[in-house]
């Protein structure tokens, strides 16, 4: 006898469809609880936090997840794949670290202009490579931070290979833990609004068929440029905030592990889903740390956990928890 | 008065001339067929007008303003919307908000006026309305790549329409049709030329084609060789020759 897996709706979640989300306390929470908790579940981490040391890699992981919802908005929204995330971490770590040494301006400035200011850097400098689609855009963001890379070093501007050292630290430790899980918070929720909106919605359909768009007197470059200057804010604020971070700002912030770590976690978490991604760094950056003791091997452990993770769970673990939540399955015969 | 003149417009791929040295003229309100067999160049011209395709030599005329080698947004926003021929909906949306692109487009934007969330979903609902998608059923709001081939055509002219244009082109709308789905369509296409749309059709459904029509263009690789009413083409000898053979 012929099984397939029938998937209805819990009846919940049909009642829960539009204003009736408002008409019970139960509903309300229905709805509420997926994005409620989480968000608070993050905002209690410095408090449970034992160590210094837990503190530092709780803040490392927002950074990550910065930069993975940075990808993931950039490959929703445009369907360009980019392989060079590095780049916005990098742009924005250093003009994070020259403000503050050039012009003494303090921490929570400098996060504000090399957001806005990296942002820009890098979308001029990604802006000729627009045209481009798949792995031909995926291969020139890929080379963009090596190339920048080089160029500090060979010309030994902005410190060379010693960096930047001596940047100012947060004002105290408690604005140093909470200002970048906040912003991790107020990124992803705002962005998965925003791409629920008519000007997101266009942005989406470029990924899907952009003869289409155009056809429809819609200006795709223009448009694309939006959406990798906001991707590219994302990432620059990362970046400007490990400067603060370490105090120091040097090469590493171009390595290629700021490129490939954050689409680990967007694939785990789940591409296209904007809070996908920050689920994957909350998972994958601790595991890094904690298979730490196993010296070399740890990279082994580390790719075997997240070929299974990618093979047990393709879809992505949000999408495979939110399918959980809002259905039941059921084999039937047929 | 001439909405669209191409004029001596020629295109060739490598060494294959797609298009060679093709002159027509569409009058305002007229339907167009542009009739031919495979690789005649009918979607090269149609490519060739909504500017996805840069000609070699030859001018476009929209009106009295030259629009060869615009992009397609511009063309677009000029007022030339553009089915294709193979359906590609955008399709993570549910289909009415499928129509939000070309609402949002800054040709439109102006008329569903403040923009806010939520009006553009009613003109959308519209419109898909007009092309007959079940208003009050759950059609208009399933995502749109589950929707049935039928539906999704009508999506793709609703795009089109949705972008309120003075010159529609549509490029074999009635491929993958059936025939019952098909003559539901013809009346669309009359309602919207007697509401003074231009449209410009390229068809292999002849029959469908010579009912709607005002004016064919037949084309046989990459050269225009007829042009003319549907009655005269339908009895000229060299159309007869190349295309239509024994079917009429």
């Amino acid at each position: 006898m012929a099984r397939r897996l029938e998937r209805i709706d819990r009846p919940i979640k049909v009642l829960t469809e539009d204003i009736y989300a408002l008409s019970s306390i139960s509903n309300m929470l229905y709805v509420a609880a997926p994005r409620i908790l989480p968000a608070l579940l993050i905002l209690m981490l410095p408090l449970l936090s034992p160590s210094g040391y837990v503190d530092r890699v709780v803040i490392l992981t927002a950074i990550y997840g910065l930069l993975a919802v940075s990808w993931d908005f950039i490959a929703l929204s445009t369907g360009l794949v980019s392989l060079g995330q590095a780049l916005f971490f990098g742009v924005g770590a250093y003009v994070a670290g020259l403000l503050n040494l050039q012009f003494g301006l303090p921490p929570l400035l400098t996060l504000l202009l090399a957001t806005v200011l990296g942002a820009s850097i890098c979308t001029a400098l990604l802006a000729p490579c627009l045209p481009l689609r798949g792995i031909y855009f995926a291969m020139t963001t890929l080379v963009y931070p090596l190339l920048l890379a080089r160029i500090i070093e060979a010309t030994a501007i902005m410190g060379g290979t010693d960096g930047l050292v001596g940047v100012d630290s947060f004002p105290n430790e408690w604005v140093e833990r909470y200002l970048v899980l906040i912003f991790l918070l107020i990124f992803t929720f705002a962005l998965r609004r925003f791409m629920t909106t008519d000007l997101g919605l266009v942005l989406r359909s470029i990924s899907d068929n952009d003869q289409a768009v155009r056809a429809s007197g819609i200006n795709i470059t223009a448009h694309k440029l939006i959406a990798l200057w906001l991707g590219a804010a994302l990432g620059s604020f990362a970046g400007a905030y490990f400067t603060h971070l370490y105090m120091f700002v040097g090469l590493s912030a171009f390595s290629l592990d700021l490129s490939i770590l954050p689409i680990a976690c967007a694939v785990v978490g789940g591409i296209g889903t904007l809070a996908g991604p920050v689920l994957g760094a909350f998972i994958l950056v601790p595991l890094a740390e904690m298979l730490r003791d196993l010296g070399t091997l740890r990279i082994v452990a580390y790719s075997i956990v997240l070929v299974v993770l990618v093979l047990l769970k393709p879809e992505g673990l949000l999408n495979y928890l939110k399918r959980k939540y809002e259905q039941v399955e059921r084999w039937v015969d047929v | 008065m001439d909405i669209l003149t191409l004029n001596d417009v020629s295109k060739s791929f490598g060494g294959i001339k797609a298009l060679d040295g093709v002159s027509f003229s569409v009058a305002e309100n007229e339907v167009l067929g542009i009739i031919g067999l495979n690789g005649s160049g009918k979607t090269t011209t149609v490519n060739i007008v909504s500017g996805f395709i840069k000609p070699d030599s030859g001018q476009i005329k929209l009106k009295d303003k030259e629009i060869t080698g615009l992009p397609p947004h511009k063309i677009a926003a000029l007022g030339i919307a553009r089915t294709f021929q193979t359906v590609r909906p955008f399709h993570n949306l549910p289909a009415y908000k499928n129509l939000i692109v070309p609402l949002y487009s800054p040709r439109i934007r102006k008329f569903t006026a403040s923009g806010r969330w939520g009006d553009r979903d009613a003109v959308a609902l519209d419109i898909l309305e007009e092309v007959g998608f079940e208003r009050d059923s759950y059609v208009p709001y399933k995502p749109a790549s589950t929707l049935p081939h039928g539906y999704l055509r009508r999506l793709e002219l609703a795009r089109c329409l949705a972008l309120r244009p003075d010159l529609l082109i549509t490029d074999e709308l009635f491929s993958g049709l059936s025939t019952a789905e098909v003559s539901s369509m013809v009346p669309l296409i009359e309602k919207l030329q007697t509401r003074g749309m231009t449209v410009i059709m390229v068809e292999h459904r002849l029959r469908e084609l010579f009912r709607l029509a005002t004016k064919i263009v037949v084309m046989d690789r990459g050269r225009k060789i007829a042009e003319g009413s549907p009655s005269a083409i339908v009895e000229n000898s060299t159309v007869k020759e190349t295309y239509l053979g024994a079917e009429l």
